[in-house]
């Protein structure tokens, strides 16, 4: 067989192989996104044509208070969230990484049992934890505040009491990053360091802090990108509400689109998450590289 | 002194179990809610379980469309599972083993997509899920969840670490691409197939906002969008809600606590943590 027949075998096995995947990226991912991007330029409802408006959309968009809130409350969110969910996860780790044989396994699999469950399933419990009358947590509240809060009809506490329930579902991997990490620093490191009389503050400062950095900066951005996409708990929860203290970006992506037939202006406000996704996964792409992982 | 530090770490242990306990409680309550009859449950009882009452259970059993849901999130899960696997290793392993025109692009838009999130799309994949007729079907759950990019980067990082020797003797044999692929890289990295096919069962099973949206029939649900409506249908039942909430999670919840340690290895394998 000559080189050159050879090479056109080759190419043609590549094209069947990748054909699968090419064609279901194309009709299910690449489509979808120039369709989203096509549908922000018009006034389009959920099903069926729209006229091509140019950027009005995205001008509406500066106008709309409610935009914005839910910029904020997105901003919220991910300060409630990402670095309280990256200590708590460091914390847990650090603890069960002090463990040994059976009880450190035992330990480890009951904090991350939560990551596994569906979200529906967590705020279906969280909602009868919270309940205004028969929630055995509002006892707490009572110490606290002197009586029982409706925590998801109350707009100061309806964010943090979210926030609070996704770091429960979703810490357990995090915990499972740090422990990887953790594994991975060399013992005699800490056994030099014991050996200079170094305190436990010392070593942790010294020693685990630095060497772990790359992984809290990986848990630190990985994290910031999922908050910044929370849909579900604040639908199940609280449905944006009160008064839209709890409304966030997909949110009012659902609602323009899904509830009030705004197909275009929907997908001008996905748009807009999509571009600070963006900007947030090249910064992390960027600092992961600096940070010199594969 | 020794036995000082025994102690020491005797007393830690205990304090990580209580720990633990605190964090697993609000599932041990939802336990001890869920087998107590209604009245019970809104009666003020204690924080210990006093009543074994199943009745609860057996009514979102035999009063909901559960039973359904499983078969629905089994069953999308498993194909969208199968059929992501399939066409990621094909592609991975071309990407991997052959030099072909454009793969270096194929690449980078497989590595780009990890940026766009899903759930930015599903205005447009609900469009065309309506256009496809897929609305209501298992068609309209698995079709927008098949691409799943971590899938083909964790599979070309493997291959790529495959000794190039092995291919060579194999090649000599006249082994073809396909061969080579089904029968020498992918029995090869066997753990891998499992830990992405955990991962990504799990995803697909747990999903909520997309078969929200695609589904509105209730017999067409799954798991997680089913449940949420056993709210509506009982109102106030908590021993009920929970009973339906715990049976939920159950099936995914099993298979971890016996394949646990496999599962935390997907989970890092899949985050790029452990190679």
């Amino acid at each position: 067989m000559s080189l050159q027949s050879r090479r056109r075998k080759a190419n043609l096995t590549a094209m069947v192989l990748i054909a699968p995947f090419v064609a279901t990226f194309a009709i299910f991912f690449a489509y979808p996104t120039l369709k989203v991007l096509q549908l922000s330029f018009t006034d389009s409802p959920l099903i069926g044509d729209g006229n091509w408006i140019g950027v009005d959309n995205y001008v509406r968009l500066l106008g709309d208070r409610l935009f914005y809130t839910s910029l904020v409350n997105n901003a919220y969110f991910v300060l409630l969230t990402v670095i309280p969910t990256t200590a708590i996860a460091l914390g847990i780790a650090l603890m069960i990484s002090r463990l040994r044989g059976r009880l450190q396994a035992l330990i480890m699999v009951l904090f991350f049992f939560p990551y596994i469950l569906p979200v529906s399933v967590v705020t279906l419990i969280w909602t009868w934890m919270l309940d205004f009358q028969y929630g055995i947590l509002q006892g707490v509240f009572t110490l606290f505040t002197g009586k029982p809060v409706a925590v998801f009809k109350n707009p100061h506490w309806v964010m943090p009491v979210i926030a609070a329930v996704t770091i429960w579902w979703t810490n357990g991997f995090n915990v499972l990053l740090f422990l990887a990490g953790l594994r991975n620093i060399p013992t005699d490191l800490y056994e030099a360091a014991k050996l200079d009389g170094a305190t436990a503050w010392q070593r942790f400062r010294r020693v685990t802090w630095p060497l772990l950095w790359p992984i809290t900066a990986m848990v630190l951005t990985l994290q910031l990108i999922l908050q910044l996409k929370i849909f579900d708990q604040v639908y199940l929860l609280s449905k944006g509400g009160p008064f839209n203290s709890s409304y966030v970006l997909l949110l009012q992506v659902y609602r323009e689109a899904f509830q009030l037939d705004h197909g275009g202006y929907g997908s001008a406000i996905a748009m807009t998450l999509v571009v600070i996704i963006v900007i947030f996964s090249v910064l992390q792409f960027q600092l992961l590289r600096v940070v010199g992982r594969r | 002194m020794i036995r000082n530090r025994k102690l020491a770490n005797q007393l830690f242990g205990l304090f990580a179990l209580l720990c633990a306990g605190v964090w697993m409680f609000p599932l041990y309550w939802a336990f001890v809610t869920s087998i107590r009859s209604e009245q019970n449950v809104v009666g003020g009882g204690g924080v210990l379980p006093d009543e074994f009452n199943l009745a609860s259970y057996i009514d979102v059993i035999f009063r909901t469309n559960l039973m359904r849901w499983y078969v629905n999130s089994v069953g999308t899960a498993a194909i969208t599972t199968a059929v992501v696997l399939l066409f990621g290793v094909m592609c991975a392993y071309a990407l991997s083993q052959i030099k072909f025109p454009g793969r270096r692009l194929l690449y980078g838009v497989v590595l780009l997509s990890f940026m766009v999130p899903p759930q930015a799309l599903y205005v447009a994949q609900f469009i065309l899920m309506n256009d496809l007729g897929q609305v209501n079907k298992w068609g309209g759950i698995i079709l927008p969840q098949l691409i799943v990019p971590v899938v083909i980067v964790v599979y070309k990082q493997f291959f790529d670490a495959v000794p190039k020797e092995l291919r060579e003797a194999a090649v000599l044999d006249g082994a073809s691409e396909f061969k080579l692929l089904f029968k020498v890289y992918l029995p090869l990295n066997w753990g891998i197939t499992t830990a992405l096919g955990i991962v990504t069962f799990i995803a697909t099973w747990n999903e909520f906002f997309l078969p929200f949206l695609v589904v509105t029939s209730e017999t067409q649900m799954t798991i997680p969008v089913g449940i949420t409506q056993v709210n509506d249908a009982f109102g106030v039942a908590y021993a009920r809600i929970m009973s339906v909430a715990l049976l939920a999670a159950a099936p995914v919840a099993i298979a971890y606590l016996i394949f646990q340690r496999k599962v935390t290895e997907a989970v890092m394998i899949s985050s790029g943590i452990k190679g």
